[in-house]
């Protein structure tokens, strides 16, 4: 069977699956809709955050960057990890004792101030928006790949899938969903790895395999690849830091704590029936992703090899371009693989030198998709990967939408706005506002943004500065008041917001970046997506200086902080 | 299930924040201490074909973490019972 049907197949069985799940679990009520009921097993809540959080840029594009950063690339595995030991010890079971919907919702009585509430909203969407256009754009890209349709087709085709289960079964449908898109998307990611490590080293397991020998030889894989790399021009594989020890520091702090306070990944753990639930559900998503994160750094040290084995095979003798393997061509296509021959002599110089390279484009995200393809694996290995890549994607735009939805129709609407709809007509905003969501995305990723290249800096920069701060100091600190809140809040998205404007443009328009892209500007040498720790510093401090000349925190407040910090038994109903 | 009285809350949260801090520790050295900052010196010692450094910083923090979290998870459990807070 050909390529193009087997990967029909697979990804039109997938789909299949999930709109079947969307039918078998509609929502019925506003608890079924955001929280499912909160009755999920706290391993399958595990298993569905972990599709949940893992999106198209961990899946497609995580394995690129370490493949060619190396040790640099390390900030993404550890900061888009250690997030989770935050979330288990200071947020996730002190939200789920709390026992509410939203994000938002939390802050806004915990501050006794629907201002503050209201701030929360405005951080929730702009996260969640500027999340969701990349997932957008990565099920455009993967199905105009893989199915030789447009990128519009394609989009369009996505959108009707989340639209199917996400505004009819809410957070129960979107929960089943993603644990079936994990289970298709850890397969897709794992199988080329397995079969890789195993062609190169002989070990299955790629996280040995790493670690391991080269088939038939004494010499490690790693210490090949820091050879090869080095003579070619480039740091060293494996001590290759990205800029500085304090930038990588920054960077990869930033991206744990912009974890912790994605409001996404947290209503996950509202989910689950208990407060001990939620500590270990937290666990077991770290184990499925750590599934994912631990084989990521051999995908990329793997396929570095492989890139560099098939464009040299031995050292000073090239590939001739008319000779190039035919995934070569198929990516050449796309425009994310170039090559330009510069000395004229038809073969395929690749160095670090920018004046004698010859493999003048290779996009970081080509590498997982083509992968299977550069290892010769058998089609179906290929259509699966086309299958993952979509899971990822579709999976973590229906969490990102459902915190939207959840945030306009519960927190804008039924509390602000609109305060006494009743249940069904807070259903129905909520699926209203669930399909304006799909849609504001789907626009988006029609016409994506000139600032879509920038905005994951901004949604994890926001969520680091502004909300994790926030929920941090409403359960540790009984001090902290609405006012510290705010201020604190304004404070940190101000400062982080600043830093990427003055450095990326503002709004990310090009030519508006007043102290320009370079580093000799950078505040003591962090790069701009590594600012959110910056921020969120400056909020703990303005929080807790604003607070301490300012009122006290109200009693009936006070003992809701008490009462959270206990599983049981400490006073006030748990349900509302 | 009983009530705490204000004394046995503060101290519920008091054993809670001192394990947290103890795990929090851990979390830090075996990332930003191990992966980062003691880095270059940890790479003169060799795991396989992995310097230690590199290992830490790609695949053993990540352990770690996941153990971090279930190791918390079974303490305050324990904690829970000995103060008779769990739930139902």
């Amino acid at each position: 069977m050909d390529l193009q049907t087997l990967t029909y197949i697979v990804v039109g069985s997938t789909f299949a699956l999930y709109i079947g799940i969307a039918i078998w679990s509609r929502a019925g009520s506003t608890k079924e809709f955001y929280v499912a009921g909160g009755g999920i097993h706290p391993v399958a809540n595990g298993m569905a955050t972990a599709a949940d959080w893992m999106s198209a840029a961990s899946f497609i594009s995580m394995a690129g960057m370490i493949a060619f950063m190396g040790y640099g690339g390390s900030v993404f595995l550890m900061g888009w990890t250690g997030g989770f030991v935050i979330l288990a010890m200071l947020l996730a079971p002190y939200l789920r004792k709390y026992g509410k919907f939203t994000v938002p919702e939390f802050i806004g009585d915990r501050f006794y101030s629907k201002a503050a509430r209201a701030v929360a909203v405005v951080c929730l969407i702009i996260c969640s928006v500027t999340y969701v256009i990349g997932q957008m754009k990565g099920i455009g890209v993967a199905f105009s790949r893989f199915l030789e349709v447009t990128y519009e087709t394609g989009l369009l085709v996505g959108m009707v899938i989340v639209f199917f289960y996400a505004v009819l079964g809410g957070m129960k449908g979107i929960t089943y969903t993603q644990i079936a898109q994990y289970c298709v998307l850890i397969l897709a990611y794992t199988i080329p790895a397995i079969f890789i490590s195993l062609q190169l080293t002989g070990n299955p397991l790629p996280q040995l395999g790493l670690g391991s020998t080269l088939s038939g030889t004494d010499t490690f894989l790693l210490d090949k690849l820091d050879q090869t790399v080095t003579e070619l021009g480039f740091k060293e594989y494996t001590t290759d830091v990205r800029i500085s020890t304090l930038n990588m520091f920054a960077y990869t702090l930033s991206l744990m704590v912009g974890t912790a306070g994605l409001p996404h990944v947290i209503i996950r753990f509202f989910t689950v029936p208990k407060v001990r639930d939620a500590r270990s559900s937290a666990g077991w998503a770290l184990v499925f992703i750590a599934v994912l994160y631990t084989t990521a750094p051999a995908v990329g040290a793997m396929a570095r090899f492989n890139i560099m084995d098939t464009v040299e095979p031995e050292p000073g003798q090239y590939l001739a371009y008319e000779e190039r393997p035919q995934w070569f061509k198929n990516w050449e296509k796309t425009g994310l693989l170039g090559y330009t021959d510069k000395n004229g002599d038809g073969l395929i110089q690749y160095s670090a030198d920018k004046e004698t390279n010859e493999l003048t484009k290779v996009d970081n995200d080509i590498l997982v998709l083509a992968n299977p393809e550069i290892a010769k694996l058998p089609n179906w290995v290929i259509a699966l990967v086309a299958a993952g890549g979509l899971a990822a994607a579709l999976s973590t735009a229906a969490g990102l939408l459902l915190a939207i939805s959840s945030a306009i129709s519960h927190d804008l609407l039924k509390g602000m706005l609109t305060p006494d709809i009743d249940e069904k007509q807070e259903l129905m905003a909520s699926r209203v506002a669930m399909a304006a969501a799909i849609a504001g995305a789907g626009y988006l990723g029609f016409n994506p943004p000139g600032f879509a290249a920038g905005t994951v800096a901004l949604a994890f920069g926001l969520a680091a500065s502004s909300i994790f701060p926030a929920l941090m100091m409403g359960i540790f600190s009984k001090r902290v008041n609405k006012e510290g809140a705010i201020a604190g809040m304004i404070a940190g998205i101000g400062v982080t917001l600043l830093y990427v404007f003055q450095h990326k443009g503002i709004m990310f328009i090009q030519g508006t970046e007043f102290l320009g892209g370079m580093s000799p500007n950078w505040f003591m040498g962090i790069e701009p997506n590594a600012f959110g720790c910056v921020g969120a510093i400056v909020n703990f401090v303005v929080a807790f200086a604003v607070s301490s000349v300012t009122k006290e925190v109200p009693d009936d407040v006070q003992e809701l902080v008490e009462n959270i910090r206990v599983p049981a038994g400490a006073g006030l109903a748990q349900n509302h | 299930m009983s009530k705490l009285t204000d004394d046995q809350a503060r101290a519920y949260w008091k054993r809670n924040l001192s394990l947290m801090v103890k795990l929090m520790v851990v979390w830090f050295i075996v990332s930003y201490g191990c992966g980062i900052l003691l880095f270059d010196a940890l790479n003169e010692i060799r795991l396989g074909g992995y310097k230690l450094g590199f290992w830490f910083a790609q695949q053993g923090s990540i352990y770690t973490f996941v153990a971090l979290i279930f190791y918390y998870t079974k303490k305050m459990a324990a904690l829970d019972r000995e103060f008779n807070v769990e739930e139902e």
